[in-house]
């Protein structure tokens, strides 16, 4: 029965056993460990009975600050399996010289730094930016939910689709060896004929229909659901920048998907975009992913530029320092961002007229940045500092960033780049900004809203351990890197020759495991935080006497967040009304109009990671099985007209009430 | 609204008494989508025109494209376009039956322009100018194409939101899902307006 | 009493200016019908140019189509797609002029920087580029 080649080939396409990498004793090591805890953790549902509560309160909810709070933690499952990327390959470098060839071959390294790209870009950074502004951005306008909440659960899950999609590289099949942006013609049918590519392709794909959708959901909820008088100029500085972050990611992502689209077609269909015969031009991929590429950078630090507002201001006790020139400077990085893409590829021939405008204009974006840089620190000036977590976080910022911005500018000069591209330079310092920015404002944040999300803060001790080994360990694992780079040393090397070079590697894998003891007492931070939570417990709702309106309600908000909508005066509008003696409304509550929970969003990422998977092993039965089901779901999903309900006056004053009791104890 | 404890006295209101609604985001929702949609295409236009002329010592838009077709193609979409705008006048009115027969008519005219563009492919692939022959014909069919898949979309939901019409009559959501596909509609328009004057007229012209 | 009425009347008003904004994005049968009438000409001009053979200059040719296109973009735009300066409280037109941005930066920026890629990489004339497998 099994014997038939051609139904074979028919029922599982290109799959065959050999593409269960069972040869390889680390994929097998990561692979057991990752089903023991699968079913260890399969076992914690089954036997606490969650599978019902997950369903119904999490998986299909719609809620803005569940789906926010499910973002970041994906963001986290995934820093964990693209940090220990990143581990590999630095006890890889650590090792292999001379005589040594380390412990990866050469194909299994080159998969390992693709996915750590991918993986920290895509699946890291965005759902862990996207899950901040879901969670916060609607508590800090006095809205309810986002304009679009299934919407919003549906981006979540194909978001998700795409990381397991990525996820299922690594135990059937192989990942990409190309680099995380795939340049072709490496990454072509010719050079790349196996799984990788497709992997990458469909993985990002899927995920960029989440991002995409999730990015006109917020920009909606910005502009139509802000409580009556926000005026623009009075938006919290972290919607601002949320703002412009989601106008950067509708303005971007259309462009990723068209560039992969067409690598696609060269895959599939033998068109001739980016081939070397027949007119193609693979230049023209590398010109158009970069396109998207260096707005991506900014979507990833804009937020995190706006938690480092909240942050200073709130932990400093006074309004934010140049509250209007912090807008226009979110605003003007948003449009130059658009016009800097070639400084990525210098080296490629375009010439002295290209290459001086694009190097002026990345020379000009920087000049914001650094207002920015100023505003927080006239903020700390004279302030009335809180050296709390989230404030630590910042001043590390700081200090790390500005260096990662100067070495930056560097690399604007295209003379310089002509030397330090593709050289451990660059990796050296976008790390020292991705880290030192948008990974440092991304704890900080963490640190900062965790109580709102909870109702409990994270214990401070091993915050501060964290910060400590994040911040000594980022320095000791990238500075090498930089002697490295100006000494010439090109990246992606599995092995190198010289063995003088071999101190700074082993430096460098030195600082790495300071920052794996980061991650870990960020593990640990998390586990003794919800031991001792009674200890930390928030009843206040608002914990750091924070500034914005999202401290006005409880910690944890109530499913409606405000039981009336705010009229806001200021744009710390929260600090306005402690001070002119807000009254916290007891009666009069009304019946309040909430969405309705939806599992059509999970059952259509199933569908597209069935999809993708048949796309990626030429299962073709598959795919036009699974194309047809996403499409009646989809139909079928438009013929519900019954999607809200109404959260009765009773309920809603019951849950007010509690909260009254709450604080009335409390004082 | 008199019974709540604010104070009545010197200080600002801070939150609403009675229910807010914010005004639907649908269109603007709807519209940003469709901005975002403008950019793929945006990038399969620079696509074209970077590697538009590289025809690989193989046929040139001259040698390949039937204008007359073109044209009437063009026409389809363009009758489309106006019986889908009848149809939400009629929409306007409250008259079902006359909106799903403006529908219905649009749906066909989309209908006979996929044919069209579907029978010039064929021709086409029949001919050895398929999308891999040369960097000019895969950008064409790509971009073409596109378009093409996207007007068979429509037309797959302009069907969904007949049935739903019919089934539950011009109520405030169905009304809200058919100005979002006028809009879907008549934006497809506007990008072929830029396919055949680029790709087509230009192309010939050489 | 009295103190509360202003206030209330305020709240009541940056209510009501939040939930109108429905009323655009209707057209009439003579806007349909203008737009119609419109992009018919704007259609069968150009196709006439390039049938016909009008011109004998293929740039002057190539340059009426796309002025000819541009303007039928706009009257899409108007006519159909209901463009105005105050629907959705002008964020849609913002928004459109954005994306314009974008697509211009993309397009030029696409094309000048391949032109000067291929000029300084391979240089060699366009019948050459064209007949190059």
């Amino acid at each position: 029965m099994f014997s038939n080649p051609d139904l074979l080939k028919f029922i599982f396409g290109r799959l065959t056993l050999e593409a269960i990498p069972y040869h390889e004793p680390i994929l097998i090591v990561t692979f057991i460990g990752v089903m023991l805890g699968g079913l260890a953790l399969l076992g914690v549902i089954t036997y606490f009975k969650f599978w019902g509560p997950l369903w119904r309160d999490w998986i299909t909810s719609v809620d803005h600050k569940k789906i926010g709070i499910m973002y970041i933690i994906l963001a986290i499952i995934m820093l964990l399996r693209g940090f220990s990327d990143a581990v590999l390959m630095r006890a890889q470098q650590a090792l292999a010289f001379g005589e040594n060839e380390g412990f990866l071959p050469p194909h299994h390294y080159d998969q390992i730094f693709t996915a750590h790209g991918v993986i920290m870009i895509f699946f890291v950074a965005m759902p862990f930016v996207t899950g901040f502004m879901n969670f916060v951005v609607p508590l800090q306008i006095g809205a309810r939910d986002v304009s679009f909440p299934f919407l919003n659960n549906f981006s979540f899950w194909m978001t998700t689709a795409g990381a397991i999609i990525i996820m299922l590289s690594l135990f059937i099949g192989e990942f990409a060896r190309t680099g995380w942006l795939a340049y072709p013609p490496l990454s072509g049918a010719a050079y790349s004929p196996g799984v990788g590519v497709d992997y990458y392709l469909w993985g990002l794909q899927v995920a960029g229909v989440g991002t995409t959708l999730s990015g006109i959901n917020l920009i909606a909820t910005i502009v139509k659901m802000r409580a009556p008088g926000m005026t623009f100029m009075k938006m919290p500085i972290f919607t601002w920048t949320s703002l412009c972050t989601n106008v950067l990611i509708v303005a971007t992502f259309p462009i990723l998907t068209a560039t992969l689209a067409l690598l696609s077609l060269d895959r599939y269909v033998g068109t001739n975009f980016f081939t070397n015969d027949l007119g193609g031009n693979p230049m023209m991929y590398i010109n158009l992913i970069w396109i998207w590429g260096h707005p991506e950078v900014y979507i990833l630090v804009l937020p995190a530029f706006g938690i480092f507002s909240e942050v200073v201001a709130t932990f400093c006790g006074k309004r934010l320092f140049g509250y209007a020139s912090m807008v226009y400077a979110t605003c003007v990085i948003m449009i130059l961002s658009y016009l800097v893409w070639l400084h990525h590829f210098f080296t490629m021939g375009s010439g002295a007229s290209v290459n001086a405008f694009f190097g002026i204009t990345t020379m000009i974006i920087s000049i914001p940045t650094g207002a920015k840089i100023f505003n927080w620190l006239f903020t700390m000036y004279r302030g009335r500092i809180r050296y709390e977590v989230p404030m630590l976080w910042t001043v590390g910022f700081m200090v790390t960033f500005v260096i990662g911005g100067m070495t930056g500018v560097m690399l604007a000069v295209p003379p310089a780049d002509f030397v330090l591209h593709n050289s451990l330079f660059l990796i050296a310092h976008f790390h020292n900004v991705i880290i030192g920015g948008v990974l440092f404002g991304l704890l900080a944040g963490v640190n900062y809203w965790f109580p709102k999300a909870f109702g409990f803060k994270l214990d401070p001790f091993w915050g501060k351990m964290s910060f400590w080994f994040w911040l000594i360990g980022f320095y000791i694992a990238f500075m090498p890197l930089y002697v490295l780079g100006l000494m010439g040393v090109t990246r992606r090397l599995s092995h190198i020759e010289d063995p003088s070079l071999q101190i700074w590697f082993v430096t460098a894998a030195v600082g790495v495991a300071l920052i794996a003891c980061g991650i870990a007492s960020f593990i640990i931070q998390l586990v003794v935080s919800f031991r001792k939570r009674e200890e930390l417990r928030d009843v206040t709702g608002d914990p750091w006497n924070g500034r914005t309106l999202e401290w006005s309600t409880s910690s944890p908000p109530p499913d409606y967040n405000f039981a009336f909508t705010p009229v806001v005066h200021d744009h710390d509008s929260w600090y306005d009304m402690k001070n002119r003696g807000y009254g916290r409304p007891l009666q009069g509550f009304k019946p309040i109009h909430m969405p309705k929970n939806t599992g059509a969003g999970a059952i259509l990422s199933t569908l597209s990671v069935a999809l993708a998977f048949g796309l990626i092993w030429y299962i073709w039965w598959l795919v036009a099985v699974s194309f047809v089901a996403i499409l009646a779901v989809a139909i079928i999903h438009t013929f519900n007209y019954n999607r809200d309900f109404y959260i009765s006056a009773e309920d809603v004053s019951a849950e007010e009430t509690r909260r009254t009791e709450l604080l009335a104890r409390q004082v | 609204m008199s019974k709540t404890n604010v104070d009545p006295l010197e200080k600002p209101r801070f939150y609403l008494e009675e229910d807010h609604h914010p005004e639907s985001s649908t269109n603007l929702g709807f519209w940003l989508y469709l901005m975002s949609d403008c950019l793929i295409f945006a990038i399969l236009f620079a696509t074209y025109a970077v590697v538009g002329r590289n025809y690989a010592a193989g046929p040139s838009p001259a040698d390949l494209f039937d204008l007359p077709l073109v044209a009437i193609n063009t026409a389809m979409l363009l009758l489309s376009s106006i019986t889908y705008g009848f149809a939400m006048l009629q929409m306007e009115r409250n008259a079902k039956a006359e909106t799903l027969f403006w529908l219905g008519v649009t749906g066909i005219f989309g209908a006979i322009f996929i044919g069209l563009e579907l029978y010039e492919f064929i021709h086409l692939i029949h001919d050895g100018a398929g999308p891999s022959r040369s960097a000019f014909l895969s950008a064409f069919f790509t971009l073409v194409g596109t378009h093409g898949l996207h007007v068979t979309f429509g037309i797959i939901w302009l069907i969904t939101l007949m049935v739903q019409v019919s089934m539950k009559g011009l109520i405030e959501a169905n009304r809200r899902r058919l100005m979002c596909l006028s809009m879907f509609w008549h934006f497809l328009d506007v990008v072929w307006i830029g396919v055949f004057s680029f790709v087509y007229l230009i192309g010939v012209v050489g | 009493m009295t103190a509360e009425a202003p206030a209330h009347e305020d709240a009541r008003n940056t209510h009501h200016g939040h939930s109108n904004g429905h009323e655009a994005g209707h057209g009439t049968f003579k806007s349909y019908m203008t737009g119609f009438i419109l992009s018919i000409i704007l259609t069968a001009i150009p196709f006439w140019l390039v049938m016909g053979e009008v011109f004998d200059s293929k740039i002057l040719t190539a340059a009426l189509i796309m002025v000819f296109g541009a303007i039928q973009i706009v009257v899409h735009m108007i006519y159909f797609l209901h463009m105005n300066t105050r629907s959705e409280g002008g964020w849609t037109m913002m928004a459109l002029i954005f994306t314009l941005v974008i697509v211009f930066i993309a397009l030029a920026g696409s094309l000048w920087v391949m032109h000067h890629l291929n000029a300084n990489m391979m240089p060699m004339s366009p019948e050459m580029m064209k007949n190059m497998p």
